[in-house]
């Protein structure tokens, strides 16, 4: 059954979470910020191939990850530069990456679209739209096999909820009752395609009731709001109840990516404009001072924190080197089969 | 020695390595309860039960995927496809995700999987169910393929490929399935990349891999009546191809002709002629000869399947050929 997930009442004490929100905020912050640098750095050349931004949907990442423990599994499509800063991954590791250096998270052969970090348990990185789908299964299907209680977070967007790798793994994920969490990162459009034009219902989270799971509809620019629908997902999962599509509503404010515009064709710079008046920073910004827990100062601190956190991973990636030319030609076979 | 069909003999070195290490599991269409489309994995979910011998829906795709997935945080999955022409359907997840995976984490993430089932062509299947693949396959760097052709060889090479750290294509024959050959009591892996010379001989040599191993075992035992001595080299794995047993045997010949089953563009001969015409040009004394299954889909009509297909007929033919005795 499809419901709208809402915050639950009464659990926002400061003691509890104002270092939380805190972290959230910064994190939230480094994604806006190291995105926007990104951007800058690809239309000098310093980053090359595609690149694809999450400026916009910096809370459906934080919201979820923040319900995961460390040995549990994340998987994601192209657009994960924020989901790998949220999972803990190095600011660093991540931007030297996207320059393709060797000291990329992936060694300088995945790029934008292939963030990998095996110590997160981070595992891409995908970018064959919803090949990831039945990858993230796979790994709640080795911690069920295995007697663990690890969950794996699976994302993709809303238009991959179209491709039969969705369908047949969602099948099997509550035939088996894996301990899966598939989370749609709903920004309204594929490429330029919005989602009315390419699905045949209006709730993407009514399609768990053709498999039997439960099916939520979330405010995905509300950090809060995320983390506790997450909660419940992850709780399910872990004490062996299967698995839970979340349907994150959210917005890209960018194009597609760095080829093409924000607005255009198939949006207008009117409707970008309006869903950045309800921008996921400011909501949880405000809220915070509501709370007491955040002040212009803070605030202040936190902006020229990430900033030199985001300069420090540019400097560190121009400076590191490009893989050695033997690189070419390892990791295509395990070192011990070659 | 026993004597072991080709199916039982996959059967043992299934049952042999799931019991050597929980992490080895099946999972396919048909596996468990049907005991196997083709019984290759009978008695298996009786002995290890449902955890580990997995029946799945028919999501060639998704299970697949899920596999590829579980082989990345470290189980050794056994995805069995009811038939090649089916993994069609998954193709993406073994292409883009299993062959890709370590490369393009930086060497972090493996995929140690092996994906079987039966490849080629059956008896009047027609066009959509007797296809053969593996030069599609073993295009593709970070991808494996196996084709063993003897009960021995289909043991030794599927426990080698499910201890394997990367990702194995392993192609089997529903008409293998019934032959029988001898296969050691002990326990022995048959290591992939190395060729088996089936036959010896200093007159020319016959590359063949699968099914076409026994067609051109009889036309080197015709051949022989006939003065003519064929090396006859199994290549057992297509890629990492054994380029070695290949350039020593035409150093010998200085003859050779290829065998295979698939139709001959861009296929695992073209390439062997590539390799043989670069490293062996001055050891030729005849251009290189292929055979293959006519270039059209296949018919169903028995007449015209048999008229598409590789047979020891042909193959005769071509040696005789390149002897200059035709």
């Amino acid at each position: 059954m499809a419901t709208t997930t809402e915050r639950a009442p009464g659990r926002e004490t400061r003691a509890r979470y104002s270092d939380e929100y805190r972290d959230w905020l910064r994190m939230m912050l480094l994604i806006r910020r190291f995105e926007e640098r990104a951007g800058e750095a690809y239309a000098v050349g310093q980053i090359g191939g595609f690149c694809h931004l999450y400026i916009g949907q910096e809370a459906v990442a934080v919201g979820t990850i923040s319900a995961l423990r460390p040995d549990d599994y994340v998987i994601s499509a192209y657009r994960e530069h924020g989901q790998a800063l949220a999972r803990g991954m190095s600011s660093r590791s991540v931007m030297a990456e996207l320059f393709g250096k060797a000291t990329g998270c992936s060694g300088g052969k995945g790029g934008s679209m292939h963030l990998f970090d095996a110590e997160k348990n981070f595992l891409g990185g995908h970018g064959i739209v919803g090949g990831q789908i039945p990858l993230g299964a796979g790994f709640a299907f080795a911690a069920k096999y295995r007697g663990t209680d690890q969950v794996s977070l699976t994302y993709f967007g809303e238009a991959a909820a179209n491709i039969g790798s969705f369908h047949e793994t969602l099948n099997m994920a509550a035939l088996w009752k894996l301990p899966a969490i598939f989370v749609i990162e709903n920004n309204g459009y594929g490429m330029g395609t919005a989602v009315r034009r390419s699905a045949s219902i209006a709730s993407l989270a009514d399609r768990a009731d053709s498999y039997g799971m439960p099916g939520v509809t979330v405010d995905g620019q509300d950090a809060v709001a995320v983390r506790d629908a997450m909660e419940e997902a992850v709780a399910r999962a872990r004490a062996g109840e299967g698995p839970t599509l979340m349907d994150i509503i959210t917005y890209r404010y960018v194009g597609h990516s760095m080829s093409d515009a924000p607005h255009g064709t198939y949006r207008s710079k009117d409707e970008v404009e309006q869903y950045r008046a309800r921008d996921p920073i400011t909501v949880l910004a405000d809220r915070m001072r509501e709370l007491g827990m955040l002040d212009d100062k803070l605030m202040a601190e936190l902006e020229e924190d990430v900033a030199a956190e985001v300069a420090d991973s540019v400097t560190f990636a121009e400076e590191s080197p490009d893989p050695d030319p033997s690189e070419l030609y390892t990791d295509v076979y395990a070192p011990e089969a070659q | 020695m026993a004597t072991l069909t080709y199916r039982d003999a996959l059967n043992a070195a299934l049952r042999e390595e799931m019991t050597r290490d929980d992490d080895v599991l099946m999972m396919g269409e048909e596996v468990a309860e049907y005991d196997g489309a083709y019984k290759v994995s009978r008695g298996l979910l009786a002995e290890f039960g449902a955890r580990r011998v997995v029946d799945t829906p028919i999501a060639e795709l998704g299970f697949a995927g899920i596999g590829v997935g579980a082989s990345m945080v470290g189980l050794k999955p056994v995805i069995e496809m009811m038939t090649w022409n089916f993994a069609l359907l998954a193709i993406d997840q073994i292409v883009n995700a299993a062959a890709k995976m370590r490369y393009m984490s930086g060497g972090q993430i493996g995929c140690p999987i092996v994906f079987r089932g039966p490849g080629g062509a059956a008896l009047q299947l027609a066009a959509q169910h007797s296809q053969a693949f593996e030069s599609w396959y073993a295009h593709i760097p970070g991808l494996k393929v196996v084709m063993p052709a003897t009960p021995a060889d289909a043991k030794g090479l599927l426990k080698s490929a499910i201890r394997d750290p990367d990702p194995v294509v392993f192609i089997e024959g529903e008409m293998l399935y019934n032959i029988k050959g001898e296969v050691p009591d002990e326990e022995y892996l048959t290591p992939i990349g190395v060729a088996d010379v089936k036959r010896s001989g200093n007159d020319a040599t016959i590359i063949c891999h699968s099914k076409t191993v026994a067609p051109a075992l009889r036309a080197a035992e015709t051949l022989a009546q006939e003065g003519i001595e064929c090396d006859v080299i199994d290549l057992r794995t297509i890629r990492p191809l054994d380029e070695r047993a290949i350039l020593d045997s035409v150093a010998k010949t200085n003859r050779i002709v290829v065998a295979e089953e698939g139709w001959g563009f861009a296929s695992v001969g073209s390439h062997i002629s590539d390799l043989v015409q670069r490293e062996a040009f001055d050891d030729l004394d005849h251009p290189v000869l292929r055979l293959n299954q006519t270039d059209v889909p296949m018919p169903y009509n028995k007449h015209l399947e048999k008229a598409a297909k590789v047979d020891a007929q042909k193959i005769a033919a071509a040696v005789r050929t390149v002897c200059y005795r035709d």
